[in-house]
C-alpha cells in the first residue's frame, strides 16, 4: 500500500513537471517568440521560394510598436486557418496609391486607410495575394513580427 | 564547525547587497547545490533584520509564476470567464441595466476556445471578437451569418465575403454591430460563449437563437 502511494505520487510529480514545462512552452510560443515556416512566392526578394523557417516576435504588435515598412504574419481574412506574411505599407489615416495589376500603373487607386486598420502587401506585387484584393487588414489579425531568418543556414540573420 | 559558520555568517553581512542579489541571479545553484542552501540559511539570518527572508520570497515568486503560466495557458487554449458590460445582448445577458450597481450586476460568462482550432461555427452562436476598428476592444455578438450567405438589412441585402460572419446584437436598439462595421473576419474571434456563471440566480447554457427569414443560404 505505501509502495503505492509512492510511485503514485512519483507519477504526480512527473506529470505536474511535465503540464509545467507545456504550459510554459505554449505561453512563451503565444507571447514571446516562436518560429514559422513561410512558404510561396509572394514575398520573393525577401524570402524565398522553397520555403525559409523565420522567427517572429509577439511583443511589438501588443504595445504598438509597429510601423510601416515591418514584416509581419497575419492570420488571412479571407480563411482564419492559415497565416500570411507580408510588409506593413501603410499604417491609420496614411494614404496609399495601389494598382492591382503592377504592369499597367495607369490603373491606380488611392484610398486612406480607416482607423484601425493596416495595409498590407508582399514584396512581390505581381503573384501576391494582399491588401490590393481584400481591402485594409484589422490590427487585430496581426499574430507577431518577422524579425529574423534561422533557415536556410546561409541567409541566416535579420530581417528589415 | 559552529565557528565556520558563524565566521560565514559574518562575512555574508559583510556582502550584503551582493547575497540578496546572487539567490535571484542564480535560481539553479540557490535551490540544488549544497553551497547554496547554506548561503540562503545564512542570508535568512542576515536578512531577517532589515526584510523577508529570500528564501521564502523565492519561493512565493516561483508559485505566483506558475501559476499564472498555467492559468494563461489555460485561458488561451481551454475557456476563460468574462464579465459582460453594456445592454448590447440585453435580453441574454444583462437584462436590467441599473445604474447604480452596474459593475455588480454584470453577467459573467463562460468562453470556451476550443472552437478556435478549426474556426468552425454555427448560425446562432454567441462570439467573443477583437473589434474590426479598435484591436484592444472585445465585443460579445450573435452570428447571424456565415460565408456565403446573403443577410437582410434596413436598406440593403448583403453578400457575406469567404472567410467573414455577419454578428448583431440581441438588443438591436442599441448595439453597435455589422450594421455599422460590416462583416467581421473569423480570424477576430477569441471564443464562443456556452454559459451565464455568474450571477447565482441566473446560472444556465446558452442556446443558438437564428431568424430563419433574415438569412437565405447561397
Amino acid at each position: 500500500m505505501r509502495q503505492w502511494r509512492s510511485i503514485a505520487k512519483e507519477a504526480m510529480d512527473r506529470a505536474s513537471i511535465i503540464v509545467k514545462f507545456l504550459c510554459l512552452l505554449h505561453v512563451t510560443d503565444a507571447y514571446v517568440v516562436s518560429s514559422n515556416h513561410v512558404l510561396g512566392p509572394s514575398m520573393l526578394p525577401t524570402l524565398n521560394i522553397t520555403g525559409d523557417v523565420v522567427l517572429v516576435e509577439h511583443l511589438s504588435h501588443r504595445i504598438g510598436k509597429l510601423g510601416s515598412g515591418d514584416l509581419v504574419l497575419v492570420r488571412s481574412p479571407l480563411d482564419p486557418n492559415k497565416t500570411l506574411t507580408k510588409r506593413i505599407v501603410a499604417m491609420e489615416g496614411d494614404k496609399v496609391t495601389f494598382s492591382l495589376d503592377p504592369t499597367r500603373s495607369f490603373s491606380s487607386r488611392s484610398l486612406v486607410v480607416p482607423k484601425g486598420h493596416v495595409w498590407i502587401q508582399g514584396d512581390n506585387l505581381y503573384v501576391s495575394r494582399d491588401s490590393r484584393h481584400f481591402g485594409p487588414l484589422p490590427y487585430g489579425l496581426i499574430e507577431g513580427k518577422v524579425f529574423m531568418r534561422v533557415w536556410p543556414p546561409s541567409s541566416f540573420g535579420l530581417l528589415g | 564547525m559552529l565557528a565556520d559558520s558563524r565566521k560565514e555568517n559574518n562575512n555574508q553581512s559583510k556582502l550584503k547587497p551582493r547575497d540578496w542579489c546572487l539567490p535571484l541571479l542564480l535560481p539553479d545553484c540557490f535551490s540544488c547545490s549544497p553551497d547554496g542552501s547554506i548561503l540562503a540559511r545564512d542570508s535568512s539570518v542576515v536578512g531577517n533584520v532589515d526584510m523577508g527572508t529570500p528564501s521564502v520570497l523565492w519561493n512565493v515568486a516561483k508559485k505566483c509564476f506558475t501559476v499564472g503560466v498555467i492559468s494563461l495557458t489555460v485561458s488561451d487554449l481551454f475557456a476563460s470567464i468574462v464579465p459582460v458590460r453594456g445592454a448590447s445582448m440585453s435580453p441574454t445577458f444583462n437584462p436590467k441595466t441599473n445604474s447604480l450597481l452596474d459593475s455588480l450586476s454584470d453577467d459573467r460568462v463562460l468562453v470556451e476556445k476550443l472552437c478556435l482550432r478549426k474556426y468552425k461555427f454555427s448560425h446562432g452562436d454567441v462570439i467573443v471578437f477583437c473589434s474590426p476598428d479598435n484591436h484592444k476592444e472585445k465585443h460579445i455578438k450573435r452570428i447571424v451569418g456565415l460565408p456565403g450567405d446573403w443577410v437582410g438589412t434596413i436598406y440593403d441585402v448583403v453578400h457575406i465575403p469567404e472567410g467573414h460572419c455577419w454578428v448583431e446584437g440581441d438588443n438591436s436598439a442599441s448595439s453597435l454591430d455589422s450594421r455599422s462595421f460590416g462583416p467581421v473576419p473569423l480570424g477576430l474571434v477569441k471564443g464562443r460563449v456556452t454559459h451565464i456563471l455568474w450571477p447565482p440566480h441566473r446560472v444556465s447554457s446558452i442556446e443558438r437563437k437564428t431568424s430563419r427569414n433574415r438569412v437565405s443560404p447561397s
